[in-house]
């Protein structure tokens, strides 16, 4: 499953990474989007699924899976989360004052660097 | 946009404190069972965003009269005061303490300083995604 | 406790100034500030008696006690006189402040701000014991001087001084760190009064001489040494008050008390003695050589102080040499310690005076340039009583302090030339000469200062204000100054016993081990034999003959090529090399599409690492510890494939939120697959609320344009995005198939209900174990939610304010 897992993660960052180059802000943010679901995934799978029960203690288990990557994701999801609703409103608030979302645009000219 | 579906805002108030509670509830067995400050915080705005699809967002500000950012701040205090405690008695930064009490009703029980630190979290992402989507909500 | 504590007095007291500042705007808040030195120079004076039987008094507060940094308020005689230096002048300049600064002009809730802070941090460089703690107080006194010198940011002098000085002093201040830590790595301590008490080892350390020479270049930068004085003379920007405290009184001394408490350790090394003696004179000579040169007045000040760091310094230097000589503490080698510390205190009382005047002619006439002045005698009498005083003090004159110093200067200097080691014998005839024509050019801009100023021809005119005499509240503390100027010099020997004398024991431990026994007595009169009244007399005549023809000879210093001078080296370094040639290659590859940067970035992150793993062979790939993969698995996978495909390839933007949704909700499903319950609910909730503020966001976003795009450029793109994902599969493949260190996750699954007291071991690991990630987490959450706000909020009230405005 792990071999499997990490095609998969290289997938997700293929596709992020194509569509963080785009020019539109809109395609840039959902690619972050992407980019985090793929970080995560790679976290998890490089920590390996061994192990059958959740890392929550209970009478008899001692197979837990690795609890670290979990704890390391569950702070990365939360976190992305808040970089993503900042690229959002940083985006709507850019389309509101230059009524573009074309990254080319936003550059400005020479003399108004 | 003013909504008027009465079976819609009459489910909702109902479905709000369901999930509340629910939320409260993972909040405090996060210690034991999956859950936690994060996963409580971000339900507990999901039930005010639910209200807010039901009623609008004026109406739900007068129910719930919050200044979100000041629920940031506070949680903030919260999570770093629990974490500074330890240094005034003299334990290295963000020592955390537990015991068990016996107390009335609930019996034994153990009290923890870190749920107090994850009170700090909980009210830092209620307060964060309320701020969010009101802020982006208001703006016209 | 309230020792150590007493260093952050200044820094807590500057929390409120905003406070009074804004609430009590009828009172200068210079008031408020005042108690802060006042009370400090009170409390440090109750030290004085316990100081003065030669005993020292040390109280510690643990900082990082696993590193052994903590810090120290260590007393003694040296630490003790710069305490009271430092409170007591503040004072004294917080006061003159008060009259100087406009309550409802300026920003003076900054300014005292600034100054409490380096009040701080200057205390805590002249108490620390601890090598670490010194060199924070010591970029701390860099950075508030940076913001003094930059106090008037409108003006572009004042923001180019304030650059120079800082670029100058936090280079040596980096330096002086390497040469910190070789010390401790040397003696492995950071303290200072163990690594003095395991001197003679250290000497014998081949890193000995490194250490001493960067710890010299701290202190050369920071004290205006030759040819780092640069950045003094352009700090004069600072309001007058600054220029007073920072930059003649204290922090230009930081340099010489840190030469003066390394002295035990480095005193042992020929370099020490050549080079800060002789980097000293030269500063002597070279800063009052040019100090005739200049027209503004503080620039003739600052150009003074540096010279007379210099003749410190150079005292210092020779005050080294006692350690090498048997039987020193009987020896004309005793003198040189002895008055350095002495000139140190005279030098602080007319040298703060003489600024303050500096700073009077400024404030009442309107201008600093000696040409346009002259003949404010009549005006401006108590200035000019004073600035009489402070100039033939500095000049060396009696009946003022700086008459007796300089006499021991020169006795001191004149001790050089029966020291016969390390080839002194062969130049030391030149320390006397160099030192007497320095004297002769200190004489001349001494006269300079005070009478091309107060006496001549009124130009009325030429100034921009009327002038008249300052207000009395100004006047206090240049009076209280010169007082001192001449009290010291009718009782010099009680000032040398109370702070002299435990000072000169600390720095030369070697010799005395109790203040009584330096044996030494301020006379003024020397009797009719003695040389250094024979080379008075000679500076007193050359210096008003010189001065009289000034006129004369003063053109020539216009024959100095412009091209040559250290300002030109530094402004070459900095503007030319730096913001053109660098800049021009710079320019090249900066084109200023961000997405090509990304490109570039992205591309040769993949080439590194893919490369880094073919060469080192680092990957491997194998099927023996991969899990069985499950039906559901498949399906899962392939769901989330036709998502991501379908959040590519979208065309509308709903279709875009909704395929990004569901390939969130997938990865939640994932983490359900892969015993993550916490992960898998927090995902669910989170992709549930993301989805909404996407749609709410993008309500008002254009819709997506069919990129219309060269070819060229998307197959690019694409390279670049199949580079990456090849390279994370690899990575990922690779550090599954090797694991060469167990997962430390053992020790929480079995400490986390004994130690933790939990059962979620995700969540304790979240909350306890490594709590510092989630507090940092949930303030930077905190910031995103604020930067949200701000971001819409307060551009609303921006649009309102325009509106007024209309």
């Amino acid at each position: 499953m792990e071999i499997v897992m990490a095609f998969v993660c290289g997938f997700l960052f293929m596709a992020a990474i194509y569509l963080i180059l785009s020019k539109s802000l809109l395609r840039i943010i959902i690619g972050t989007g992407l980019l985090s679901h793929g970080a995560h995934l790679l976290i998890l799978t490089m920590g390996s699924f061994k192990g059958s029960a959740p890392p929550v203690l209970s009478d008899g288990v001692t197979d837990y899976v690795d609890p670290l990557p979990q704890a390391l994701i569950l702070t990365a999801i939360v976190i992305s989360f808040g970089v993503t609703a900042f690229f959002l409103v940083l985006a709507y608030r850019a389309y509101q004052e230059i009524k573009t979302d074309d990254m080319t645009l936003m550059k400005g000219s020479e003399d108004n660097e | 946009m003013k909504t008027n579906d009465v079976i819609m805002q009459f489910t909702a108030k109902i479905v709000f404190f369901i999930i509340f509670f629910y939320a409260v509830h993972i909040f405090f067995a996060g210690h034991y069972t999956p859950g936690g400050g994060f996963v409580g915080g971000l339900v507990t705005a999901s039930a005010i965003v639910l209200l807010i699809i039901a009623f609008d967002l004026k109406t739900v500000q007068s129910i719930l009269p919050i200044n979100y950012i000041y629920l940031v701040a506070c949680g903030l205090i919260i999570s770093l005061g629990t974490a500074a405690f330890s240094m005034f008695v003299d334990k290295p930064f963000f020592t955390h303490f537990f015991d068990y009490f016996n107390l009335p009703i609930l019996g034994k029980t153990s009290l923890h300083t870190a749920a107090l630190f994850d009170l700090g979290v909980y009210l830092v992402v209620v307060g964060v995604t309320m701020t969010i989507i009101q802020t982006i909500g208001e703006d016209e | 406790m309230f020792q150590v504590f007493c260093i952050f007095i200044p820094i807590l007291a500057a929390l409120f100034m905003p406070f009074f500042f804004k609430k009590v705007r009828s009172i200068h808040t210079g008031w408020f500030v005042l108690i802060v030195p006042v009370f400090l120079v009170t409390f440090y004076a109750t030290y004085v008696p316990i100081i003065v039987d030669g005993d020292s008094v040390i109280s510690e507060l643990d900082w990082i006690p696993s590193l052994g940094i903590s810090f120290v308020s260590y007393l003694d005689g040296l630490s003790l006189l710069f305490s009271i230096l430092i409170s007591g002048i503040g004072a004294l300049v917080v006061l003159y402040s008060i009259f100087y600064l406009n309550r409802t002009k300026e920003q003076l809730h900054n300014f005292y701000i600034y100054l409490l802070m380096f009040m701080s941090a200057m205390l805590g460089v002249v108490q620390s014991d601890n090598t670490i703690t010194l060199y924070l107080f010591w970029e701390l006194t860099s950075i508030s001087s940076f913001l003094l010198i930059g106090y008037w940011y409108n003006r572009d002098k004042s923001r180019f001084g304030a650059l120079k000085s800082m670029m100058i002093t936090v280079a040596g201040g980096m330096l002086m760190l390497g040469g910190f830590v070789l010390l401790s790595i040397m003696g492995d301590t950071f303290s200072i009064r163990e690594l003095i008490s395991q001197a003679p080892e250290l000497a014998t350390n081949d890193l000995f001489l490194v250490a001493l020479v960067l710890i010299l270049l701290g202190a050369f930068t920071k004290s205006a040494q030759f040819p780092f004085y640069i950045w003094l003379p352009d700090a004069m920007e600072a309001p007058t008050p600054v220029s007073a405290y920072l930059h003649s009184a204290t922090m230009v001394k930081a340099g010489i008390y840190l030469v003066a408490r390394f002295t035990p350790i480095f005193a042992q090394s020929e370099v020490w003695i050549w080079l800060v003696a002789g980097i000293g004179l030269l500063t002597l000579f070279w800063g009052s050589f040019f100090a005739v040169k200049q027209t503004d007045l503080k620039g003739i000040l600052a150009f003074s102080t540096v010279s007379q760091l210099g003749l410190i310094m150079s005292l210092l230097g020779v005050g080294a040499i006692s350690y090498h000589v048997n039987g020193a503490e009987d020896t004309v080698f005793k003198y040189a310690a002895f008055a350095a510390i002495f000139h140190l205190i005279n030098h602080a009382t007319f040298k703060g005076s003489l600024f303050m005047i500096a700073g009077i002619v400024d404030h009442e006439t309107g201008t600093r340039d000696i040409r346009k002045l002259g003949g404010l005698m009549g005006l401006m009498p108590i200035s000019f009583t004073i600035a009489l005083i402070g100039s033939f003090s500095m000049a060396g004159l009696p009946p003022f302090n700086g008459f007796l110093s300089k006499e021991m200067f020169f006795k001191a200097i004149l001790s050089i030339t029966q020291f016969d080691l390390f080839n002194f014998s062969t130049w030391s005839i030149l320390f006397p000469i160099i030192a007497w024509i320095a004297s002769v050019f200190t004489f001349i801009y001494s006269f300079y200062f005070v009478f091309r100023t107060f006496t001549g021809k009124l130009k009325v005119d030429q100034l921009p204000k009327k002038p008249h005499e300052a207000p009395m509240g100004m006047l206090i503390s240049p009076l209280i100054l010169a007082a001192l100027v001449i009290t010291i010099f009718f009782i010099p020997n009680l000032v040398a016993d109370t702070f002299v004398k435990p000072a000169v024991m600390a720095i030369q431990p070697y010799l005395y081990s109790s203040p009584e026994e330096v044996n030494i007595h301020i006379t003024a009169w020397h009797g009719i034999h003695s040389p250094e009244l024979w080379m008075t007399v000679g500076v007193i005549i050359l210096g008003l003959l010189m001065f009289l023809c000034l006129s004369k000879w003063q053109k020539m210093y216009n024959a100095f090529p412009a091209k040559l001078t250290l300002n030109h080296l530094y402004d070459f370094i900095i503007y030319d090399l730096c913001d053109q040639w660098i800049g021009r290659f710079s320019a090249l590859y900066m084109t200023g599409s961000i997405r090509r940067y990304l490109s570039f970035m992205l591309s040769s992150m993949a080439i590194i690492v893919i490369g880094t793993l073919f060469i080192k062979d680092g990957f491997k790939i194998s099927f023996e510890e991969a899990s069985t993969i499950h039906v559901y698995q498949i399906i899962l996978i392939i769901v989330l494939v036709i998502g991501t495909i379908t959040t590519v390839f979208a065309k509308s933007r709903i279709t875009s939120i909704v395929a990004l949704g569901a390939v969130g909700y997938t990865v939640s499903l994932f983490f359900v697959v892969f015993n993550a319950p916490d992960l898998a609910l927090t995902q669910l909730v989170i992709e549930t609320i993301s989805v909404a503020l996407f749609l709410l966001a993008f309500y008002h976003l254009p819709k997506l344009k069919k990129e219309e795009e060269r070819t060229r450029f998307r197959f690019s793109r694409a390279f670049v995005s199949v580079a990456v994902g090849a390279m994370v599969t690899l990575v990922a493949l690779s550090a599954h198939s090797q694991k060469f260190i167990p997962s430390i996750a053992e020790y929480y699954k079995e400490t986390v209900y004994s130690l933790a007291g939990g059962g979620n071991i995700v969540n304790v690991i979240l909350v306890d174990y490594r709590g510092f990630d989630t507090l940092f987490e949930i303030t930077v959450l905190g910031i995103a939610g604020m930067a949200i706000y701000g971001m819409i909020k307060l551009r609303l009230s921006r649009k309102e304010k325009n509106y007024e405005n209309k």
